[in-house]
């Protein structure tokens, strides 16, 4: 996909500018970041890879001043020690800046307004020269291989144009401070800055980038897509759970070892929860679907199935459940649920729950259910009509109905009157299954069942699912946790680019499968 | 479906069997929450019989007080229905004014009798109510600014219609039936409110749609999925608000047997003063009926007593307008308490 692997010249000999040594960080009772050490060069692009979880942010955010890690970490910015932790903004000072995947543009300012507003910031009243400020932008454009014009508003620019001109800005503001002294090396610190941007932008990236180290400048270059990680970085380090699970030479540790030291060989810890899938009829057949993030995706599920779909952040996996239930538009596609056809580019919440489908998005407090409305009231939402008695919704038949359910899904404290937002991550779960549950759907969406749930929900939720997939319910189940997927799947689709790259069944559903099929091309496996 | 066979349950779920204890707050916090703005309308009226005894508890006062706020409560009350669903109706006013000087330019300058006036007027609160709904939902533009522009638009239209000149002599009916005394001192105008807010606070508590409406409120995508056809909802509470608020204006037009074209100006603040101070009350946290019912005469009465003590006409936007601006504070501070509890839950748990 991203332009060919090329050659990394000179390192070694290159000056560090930003060394960091056993760095830890706890949060509570986890650990996030454990004995972790790095170290960026002058004139090299450093990769940092991992899983989500795995310390990737946590080390950004130490740097970035927003986390303080805990005593004994050291940090050198260009040989000099530095005393951590850093105050929030003291980057810049050091001459480092962060790109995030946002870009943090205004898209209704021009180019040279965006550029320009960190340089321009300590003006109050002055005027601006903004035809000396356009020739500036010009020229920086220009020097990058970049073809816009400095007075385009931003929004009108292509959506790959965005993460470069984010770029070009970090350069100039940390440029215009190794001209007024005091720092003599640049550090870019581009935090998934590819996401969203297509193939042709990951070209032109790797363009700027290219430029921008050649001009001295380190990078350290955080993505969880191997492939470019493996075409642009000199060097990488890879995080396994907070801990330094490896660093070198790109082109010497190469994709199989990198995919091992991301993923981790001891598997033993993981036993797969024994699961015949029940092979019954088939209860659903998608054909075609389309829709943002997703390119003609097919695929069935058996009655009693519970089916996984995985992949990388933007593979498009977390979108299906979404298309499918109405809540995202669909292009097209078919969806096919116990016989009765449905058209998924007509499709709307209210035809899905009428068409026997419940959908469980991840987002609980947004898309679930509502926080400051009561558990009772949550829970009565689907069936208000169906506890009309006498003309009125009372609120104690309200109650009863909230009880009842609280107790079944084991939602503590079983306590309707209280609002929603009261309970814990793992207990709002509960409520939200519970609320999609009593519905009886023939086919089940999840979306991240278990993200955020301690460990006791996090069983009872799984006890939920399989029973519901045992009494006959199909169940379609998008997480990025592959040890979720493990413990509850008999069959996994693993997304790649809008599309679904492999099927794993049986003793392929493990973590390791999952992880190398969800990063890398399928060219290097044998079996 | 039972979940009791799962494997593993966390060990504190087990040992702290009553959570749900603590995580509410105490019985007589709650009622003190429920009925504190009831208590402050009783203080206000102990004051001022304290202070003006013989003018200020005479039934005379209070009969007439309840009877000359209908109109506002009615406005409130289109207020309540916008709110809960979750938009800003800056054009009730408006729409009051239009309604009453409907009925005044059909009935007293044209000669139309008094029914189809009434119909007509109502007719004209829904269509603007339709309007506003297009622009809200059809669109998609901020209510704010899309009822900010209808209502200002409806403000030229009553202007134009009545040649910007206020119209009197509307049918006796028509003040017979709203303003003049029938039951113990009280007219029918009160009797609609009383009758109006029963039917309100039935709807928005009891009823399936009600509570639709609030879920549209407050979090449209969670209504969205769980089958609700929001847009529909949102529109029908537009058209509603509209309706109610032209209810306004026939007992406005009732009530002062004339219309000017600035009769529903000075309605427009203590109708959201009093919609959001009563929803700190009776049911803290929701715009409910009887909350705003008391907010009214609460606001009236302090309105009152005081100017019964010979204080300026002034003193009435400094109490409707400190009222709005401490009615959401309260409920601002409610809010933040309910939080506080939340965590108090979630560090019982971990």
């Amino acid at each position: 996909m991203g332009p060919a692997l090329k050659g990394s010249r000179e390192t070694g000999s290159a000056e560090p500018i930003l060394r960091l040594f056993h760095v830890t960080k706890r949060f509570g009772g986890t650990t996030a970041l454990d004995d972790a050490s790095l170290e960026v060069r002058a004139g090299e692009v450093m990769g940092l890879l991992g899983q989500n979880g795995s310390g990737k942010s946590t080390l950004i955010r130490i740097l970035a001043g927003y986390h303080a890690p805990e005593e004994g970490g050291e940090l050198e910015i260009g040989g000099r020690p530095v005393r951590l932790p850093l105050r929030p903004g003291e980057f810049r000072a050091l001459g480092m800046a962060f790109v995030h995947q946002d870009a943090a543009l205004l898209p209704a300012l021009t180019v040279t307004e965006n550029l320009r507003v960190g340089a321009l910031s300590g003006r109050t009243l002055g005027p601006v020269n903004w035809r000396r400020e356009a020739a500036h932008v010009a020229l920086l454009l220009e020097e990058f291989g970049i073809d816009c014009d400095p007075f385009e508003r931003v929004e009108r620019l292509r959506p790959w144009q965005r993460p470069l001109l984010a770029i070009l800005r970090a350069v100039d503001e940390v440029r215009r401070l190794m001209r007024e002294g005091g720092v003599r090396h640049g550090l870019l610190i581009l935090d998934e800055p590819t996401s969203g941007v297509g193939d042709v932008g990951v070209g032109r990236l790797f363009d700027v980038m290219r430029r921008v180290k050649d001009g001295g400048f380190g990078i350290l270059f955080v993505s969880h897509d191997l492939d470019e990680v493996l075409a642009i970085t000199d060097r990488v380090t890879v995080l396994r759970d907070g801990r330094v699970a490896g660093s070198g030479p790109t082109r010497e540790i190469g994709k199989e070892a990198l995919i091992e030291m991301i993923v981790g060989r001891p598997l033993s810890a993981v036993s797969p929860a024994p699961r015949e899938s029940a092979a019954g009829s088939e209860a659903v057949r998608v054909t075609a679907l389309t829709g943002p993030g997703v390119r003609g995706a097919s695929f069935r599920v058996a009655a009693g199935e519970v089916l996984g779909l995985t992949g990388l952040t933007g593979s498009g996996f977390a979108e299906v459940g979404a298309l499918i239930a109405g809540a995202l538009p669909a292009s097209s596609g078919d969806l096919r649920l116990d016989r009765e056809p449905h058209a998924l580019a007509a499709m709307t919440p209210r035809k899905a729950i009428a068409a026997g489908l419940a959908y469980v998005p991840s987002d609980r407090l947004r898309a679930g259910c509502v926080g400051e409305l009561t558990i009772a009231e949550n829970l009565a939402l689907p069936v208000l009509d169906r506890l009309v008695e006498m003309g009125a919704l009372k609120p104690s038949v309200l109650a009863e109905h909230g009880g009842a359910l609280c107790r079944r899904f084991e939602v503590r404290p079983a306590e309707p009157a209280l609002r929603f937002e009261a309970l814990s991550g793992g207990n709002q779960q509960k409520t939200v299954l519970a609320k999609w549950l009593q519905l009886a759907p023939r086919l089940l969406i999840l979306e991240e069942p278990t993200q955020g749930v301690d460990v006791g929900s996090r069983e009872q939720i799984f006890a939920a699912i399989r029973h519901w997939a045992a009494e006959g319910a199909a169940v379609l189940c998008a997480s990025s946790d592959h040890g979720e997927l493990a413990r509850l799947c008999g069959r996994v689709l693993i997304f790649r680019q809008g599309k679904i790259a492999a099927e794993l069944g049986g003793s392929d559903v493990s973590l390791e499968r999952m992880a190398y099929e969800s990063f890398g091309s399928a060219a290097a496996i044998a079996g | 479906m039972n979940l009791s066979e799962a494997p593993q349950r966390s060990p504190v779920e087990t040992a702290r069997p009553n959570r749900g204890a603590a995580a509410r707050a105490p019985l007589w916090r709650r009622l003190f929450d429920r009925y504190a703005l009831l208590l402050a309308w009783a203080a206000t009226v102990a004051l001022f019989a304290a202070l003006e005894p013989r003018v200020f508890l005479q039934a005379s006062n209070f009969t007439s007080m309840f009877s000359s706020q209908a109109v506002l409560v009615v406005l409130t009350y289109s207020l309540l229905v916008t709110l809960t669903a979750g938009e800003y109706d800056l054009s009730a006013a408006p729409v009051l004014t239009l309604s009453a000087m409907v009925v005044a330019v059909l009935n007293a300058r044209h000669g139309l009798s008094i029914w189809p006036a009434l119909l007509v007027a109502l007719f004209s609160g829904a269509a603007a109510g339709a309007l506003n709904g297009a622009l809200i939902v059809g669109i998609g533009i901020d209510s704010i600014i899309a009822t900010l522009g209808t209502g200002t638009l409806i403000s030229g239209i009553v202007l134009w219609i009545s040649n910007s000149e206020l119209i009197s002599g509307i049918s006796q009916s028509l003040v017979n039936l709203v303003i003049v005394p029938r039951l113990y001192g009280l007219s029918f105008g009160f009797l609609y409110v009383l009758a109006l807010t029963f039917a309100l606070w039935y709807v928005l508590e009891y009823t399936p749609l009600g509570l639709r409406l609030l879920f549209v409120g407050r979090g449209r995508r969670v209504a969205r999925l769980s089958g609700i056809n929001v847009s529909r909802l949102r529109f029908c509470a537009c058209v509603a608000g509209s309706t109610l608020a032209a209810f306004a204006g026939i007992l406005y037009a009732g009530t002062s047997g004339a219309a000017d074209p600035s009769s529903g100006d000075s309605f427009m603040l203590p109708a959201f003063a009093a919609a959001f101070l009563g929803s700190t009350a009776i049911r803290p946290g929701r715009f409910n009926a009887w909350g705003s019912f008391t907010a009214v005469y609460f606001l009236v009465t302090g309105i009152t007593g005081l100017s019964l003590m010979g204080i300026q006409i002034f003193i009435q936007d400094l109490f409707y307008g400190a009222a709005l601006v401490i009615g959401v504070t309260l409920s601002l501070l409610v809010r933040r308490r309910e939080q506080r509890e939340r965590d108090v839950a979630e560090n019982t748990e971990s």
